[in-house]
This record gives structure tokens, sequence and C-alpha cells, in this order.
């Protein structure tokens, strides 16, 4: 993924709405706030200072509430809003300088969007408008027809080929508006609240839908959206929009990890972090670890864990592969039952599972609540790479709750 | 009393004058040009009249009953069959059928004219706002403020009838299709503009479809003033309806003018039923 190209780059974006918008930028320099320069001169800013990069085949997310600006954002993409200053460089040509025909021949090619309220054209089929891109760009009715109706196969509405929008679900229809997007093959897709007027169950459904796509076919999304789950749970990296300005870029985890200010912090209000973290992030290396060779015996392992005051060790081979888990009571026994001859293993907790750790929090769970001891994790290679214990997994909860983040986080993490 | 400029009792500056020498200018070294725009007019106005007093009115009942029953249903087709009867046998056929005639002609200036002016206005804002006090001055000036230097202009006779009558008719097709265009919700023109359409496209195949019914609306508005404007269109010596009631009307005839009058009315459903359905989408 590192390596993959910046397809769309975005370098100080600007967009003022109101007559003789360069007044603002002297203003903006000062450091004017967004409501003192609405009130000095009747200005609004859409979008101030926008600088990112889109790299090619990701879905980009860009996130934040309503009248943040993100609308705005997209729509300088395609240009349906021309910026009042900066550049939009997609495959290292600046759209926001492009003449009209050149605009219109890359809109027509390499750029589609999907919208918030599907905006399906009423007077046409569902065969029409998926192939109404096609149509704009004058391929013949034949072969938009034969493409209409292969966007409509992958979207699975190829039988309602010749219903009218309205005969159709929201579901239904934002399907018809991904096929439409689909059909003239563009390389980069633009999806401007696609599924927010969708209800959960469906919405989900679309995301997995557009998942789905993306594994068929790579293809550049810039998706917009003020839902956070939403955000999380298909973009690759998210930015976030706040009174016009984009205020943090990062893959969901390094957002969610370390938010870069308040605002972005309380998006995470009602977010549950356990879809989010995975094992790796929270996963800690404190647990007494015992490796097995010819020397050591249950009795060393024992005297051990009693002197680090632990109750439960983790028994790993010479290549720190996890074996299995020990408890102090355990050892006692067989070093009872079968003296000098005890073997370790034969001390192991049976029900002990190790997970990986890429798993979500939310898959580590029933490990968790399964045993009394913290839950040993693994990366690919069987390598041990510590423990995840109750306390520690109630402790994340706690510490990305920004209701609470105040005061005693500090002192838990 | 007001005294000294707010006094108000006389005409400060002689406006009356004014309108009087400038009509009689464009009377007396315009008048041939107004008279070729008659041309038009005056052709198929003629060559519809002479269609529709040829055929037999079998024929015509006919055609109205098949034109109600395509787009307005049953119901409507059996309306038009007893109306367009009863208008027969009152004896007022041949003047319906010129007055249809008019309102024909009239009507179809008003889109040719009228259609392409709302488009203009829907796509800048400027022009639809120089256009609408035209529009309100063309609506509600009294026809007879306008009639002289129309008969000045163009003569007496039914040719003028239909030009005043296409002035007082013009301005609903033309604010119907201006709001139809505009009505178009927003995100649908995003849309096309989004996939690469240019505004003759957005226009050819967003815009005007979808404002259709409201663009119909307008046409229906047109034809209902146009019959309206056919009795006064009598006064400038125009044929049809307008004929018996502005008669009756001279000589008191309560009776000639009523039976005029109600063929107007009935003339009036038939169209308004048969236009409104236009616009709308088929109900089977």
């Amino acid at each position: 993924m590192e390596e993959k190209k910046d397809k769309i780059v975005v370098k100080d974006l600007y967009k003022i709405f109101g007559p003789k918008p360069e007044r603002a930028f002297p203003l903006l320099e000062q450091g004017k706030t967004k409501e003192e320069i609405l009130e000095e001169t009747g200005l609004t800013i859409g979008v101030q200072n926008a600088s990112f990069s889109v790299r090619e085949g990701e879905i980009f997310v860009v996130m934040g509430l309503s009248g943040s600006g993100k609308s705005t954002l997209i729509r300088m993409l395609n240009r349906l809003i021309d910026p009042t200053s900066g550049q939009v460089f997609v495959d290292d040509r600046d759209v926001a300088a492009m003449s009209k025909d050149e605009l219109v021949a890359l809109l027509r090619k390499d750029m589609s969007m999907v919208f918030q309220s599907f905006a399906l054209m009423p007077h046409m089929s569902v065969l029409e408008n998926a192939a109404f891109g096609l149509e704009l760009a004058g391929f013949p009715r034949e072969e938009r027809e034969k493409r209409a109706m292969e966007s409509l196969d992958q979207v699975g509405l190829k039988a309602y080929a010749s219903s009218y929008p309205r005969e159709l679900s929201g579901g239904m229809q934002q399907r018809v508006g991904l096929a439409r997007g689909l059909a003239v093959d563009p390389s980069i897709m633009l999806m401007d609240e696609a599924f927010s007027a969708l209800d959960p169950l469906i919405r989900t459904e679309m995301q997995d839908e557009l998942l789905k796509l993306q594994a068929e076919h790579r293809r550049t999304v810039v998706f917009i959206s003020h839902d956070l789950d939403e955000a999380m749970r298909i973009g690759d990296r998210i930015a976030i929009m706040e009174g016009g300005r984009i205020v943090q870029v990062g893959t969901p985890e390094e957002i969610l990890k370390e938010p870069a200010d308040d605002y972005v912090q309380a998006f995470f209000r009602g977010v549950d972090p356990t879809n989010v973290f995975s094992a790796g992030d929270i996963v800690r290396d404190q647990q007494v670890t015992i490796i097995r060779h010819e020397g050591g015996g249950p009795r060393v392992a024992r005297e051990r864990l009693i002197s680090q005051d632990r109750f439960y060790g983790y028994v790993l081979d010479a290549n720190r592969k996890f074996i299995g888990v020990v408890s102090v009571d355990g050892l006692k026994e067989i070093i009872k039952r079968d003296g000098d001859a005890a073997a370790m293993d034969s001390a192991f907790i049976p029900e002990a599972r190790s997970v990986h750790i890429d798993s979500t929090m939310q898959a580590i769970i029933p490990y968790l609540t399964g045993s009394p001891w913290p839950v040993p994790v693994i990366d690919g290679d069987g390598v041990y790479k510590g423990a995840i214990s109750k306390n520690i997994f109630l402790e994340t909860l706690y510490r990305v709750d920004p209701t609470e983040a105040d005061e005693p986080a500090a002192d838990a993490s | 009393m007001a005294e000294g400029f707010f006094s108000f009792d006389e005409a400060m500056y002689p406006l009356e004058d004014w309108i009087e020498v400038v009509v009689e200018w464009l009377v007396a070294n315009h008048r041939s040009e107004f008279q070729a725009m008659k041309w038009p007019v005056e052709k198929i106005l003629w060559g519809i009249d002479h269609f529709l007093n040829w055929l037999h009115p079998s024929v015509v009942i006919l055609g109205f009953v098949i034109v109600a029953w395509r787009y307005a249903g049953v119901r409507t087709a059996l309306f038009s069959l007893i109306t367009l009867i009863v208008v027969g046998t009152l004896g007022m056929w041949s003047e319906t059928m010129t007055t249809l005639s008019m309102v024909i002609s009239a009507v179809f200036f008003c889109t040719v004219v009228g259609v392409p002016l709302g488009i203009a206005a829907s796509q800048s804002d400027n022009f639809a706002a120089w256009i609408r006090p035209v529009l309100d001055a063309m609506q509600t000036t009294p026809a007879f403020v306008y009639l002289v230097p129309v008969v000045m202009l163009f003569s007496i006779g039914t040719v003028a009838g239909v030009i005043a009558t296409i002035i007082f008719a013009m301005p609903p097709i033309i604010r119907l299709t201006n709001l139809g265009i505009r009505q178009v919700p927003m995100e649908l023109i995003e849309a096309t503009k989004a996939f690469g359409g240019t505004r003759q496209q957005t226009l050819r195949r967003v815009q005007i479809p979808l404002a259709m019914p409201t663009i119909m609306a307008g046409l229906n508005q047109t034809i209902m003033m146009s019959l309206s404007m056919v009795v006064i269109a009598a006064l400038i010596g125009a044929g049809g309806l307008g004929v018996p009631v502005f008669q009756g009307l001279n000589s008191l005839q309560v009776g000639l003018a009523g039976v005029g009058g109600l063929s107007i009315v009935l003339m009036a459903m038939v169209l308004d039923r048969i236009t409104q359905s236009f616009g709308k989408p088929k109900s089977k």
C-alpha cells in the first residue's frame, strides 16, 4: 500500500462563497475565524487551505459534520463548484485550471459520482439511468446498453433494467446510482454521502457491496461521510474536516489512537473501539514467560512465578513460539504427582488458546470472558507477542471514551 | 389640498402626446414592416380556418373524440362528443371553427416564440429579470389600450385579432417554461454535469423533459387566455364566436350574445380538459 502513487493531489484549495471572494484572504491570514469573516464581509468560507493526496486504489473518506465543507470539497474535485484558489491534480493534471472542454473530457472518462439523494433521472428507466454517463459521452446505444447492463449485473439489478427508479426501494435506487457510476468505468469515483440516506441495515449492505466491488476492481474512491463507523469500516484513510479545514488525515487507527484535537475526539462519542483496535494495539508484554529447555523443569517455572507474584506463566520454545499456559497450582499438582519426572507439557491448561495479533478487540472478547488468565497473542509465525488481560481490555475502552477522557484517563494510561 | 409639486391635478409632462407621436411615427415609417409580420400569421390562420371549415363537422368531432380518448380517457372523450354536437346544434359551427383556427394559430406562435424565450429566461437570471415586467405588462394592460395601435399598424380584421391574442396569451407559456426548467432538482443537474454533460445536453436530456408537465400547464393557460381574447378581438373585425357576442351587445340581443358566449365556454371546457391531460403521464 505504501508504494502506491498519488492519484489525486489537492494543494492549498480554497472556496469562498460571495462576491469578490479575494477580500477574505487577508482576513484569513490574520487568523480570523469563519464567523468573524462572515460578520465583517458577508463572505462564507466553504473550504480553507485544504491540502491532501489520495493514493491510487484507496478508499479515502472525508469526514465531518454538516457545514464542515466536505460536500464543497468533493465538488471541487470535479468542479461542480469552481475553487476560489488552489490546485486539484488528477494524474498530475490540474483540474482547477482546465478549460471546459478538457474538464468535460475528464469527467466523461475518468470520474464519476454517486449522490446522497441518488439523483436518478425519474423519466428514464433503470437501464437508461445506468447508461446515462455513456450516453452523455456519445456512445452508440447498443454499446452503452451492453455496458450498462453489465454494471447493473455487478450490483445485482439486471432484472430491474426496464423498471423506473420510483418503483425501486432506496437501497436499490442507490445501487442504480452505483451502476451508473461504474458503467463509465472511471478510475475515480466520488461518493457524496452515498449511503447516508439509507437505513442502517441497508447502509451496511451497501458498504459491503462497495468493498466487494473494490476487491474485484480497485478504483480510487473519495467518499464523503458524517458517520464515523462508516468511515472506519470502509476507509483506507480518513480526512477529518472542521469549519472548512482539514484537521487530520490518517488511517482509522492513527486517528482513533491519536486524535489531533477535541473536535476529532468528539467524533468518537458512541463509536465502538472494539471494531477498530486489534489485539496488537492493546497487547502488553508483562507476563512471565518460560522458555522450555532441557534444564528448566516445572519446579524452576513454579519458583519464578511465585517470586514474580504471578499465577499464570506462558511457555515458549527456543524461538519464542507460544506453546502453552501453565498455572502455579497446575505446576504444583504435576510435581506432586510425577516428582522429578514431571514434564512441563502435562501442566498446560488445555483450554488456553492464543489469538492472532490482527484480531479485533471484538473477536477477543469470547476468549477473555472464558478464561481467568490473560489471553496470549501470537503473530503469523506463532511467535508470542504478549498477552491481553481483562484489565488492559477495559482500560482501553475507558481511555477512548472521550466523555471521561479528561481527568482520570491520565493516570490510567 | 396639496400645493406646488404635490398638487398632482394635471399632467406635468405630456406623456399622452409622446405616445401618440411614437405610434404615428411607427405607422408612417414602419407600417410596411408590421404588415410583413402579418404574413406568416395570415397564412397559417387562413390555412387552418379553411381546412377546418372544409372538413365535415363529423370528421372534426371524431378527431376531437379520438385525441381526448387517447390522452384524457373515455369520460373526456364522451364529454367532447356531446359538447361539440351541442355547439353544432346551436348553429355556431362555422364561427366555432374560425375561433378554433384563431386559437390554434395564436397558440402556435405563442409556443414557437414563448418556449425559447422561457428557456432563455431559465438560463439567465438577467434575462429573466428583464423579461418579467414585460410579461406583467402584456398580461395586465387592458386589451383595449393596445387594440388601437394594433389596428393602426396591422389594419382591422381577423389577423390583427390573432396578433392581439398572441400578445395577450404568450406570457403564461414563457413564465411556466422558465419555472418548469428552474424547478428541476439541483441534484439532477449536478449529476448530469458530474458525468460530463454540457449545458445543451442538460437542457435537452434532463431539464426540458422534466419541465414538460409545467410547460404543458403553460400551454393550457395560453389556450384559455386565447379563447378569452376572441370576443375582444371581434371589436377589431375578427371573425368567429366573438361576432355574435359583439352583435348581441350592440343591438341588445341577449339571446344571440348568450348563444355565442355559451359556445365559447363549451369550447374552452373541451380544450381545457384535453390539454390538461397532455402533461400528465398516461393513467393506464
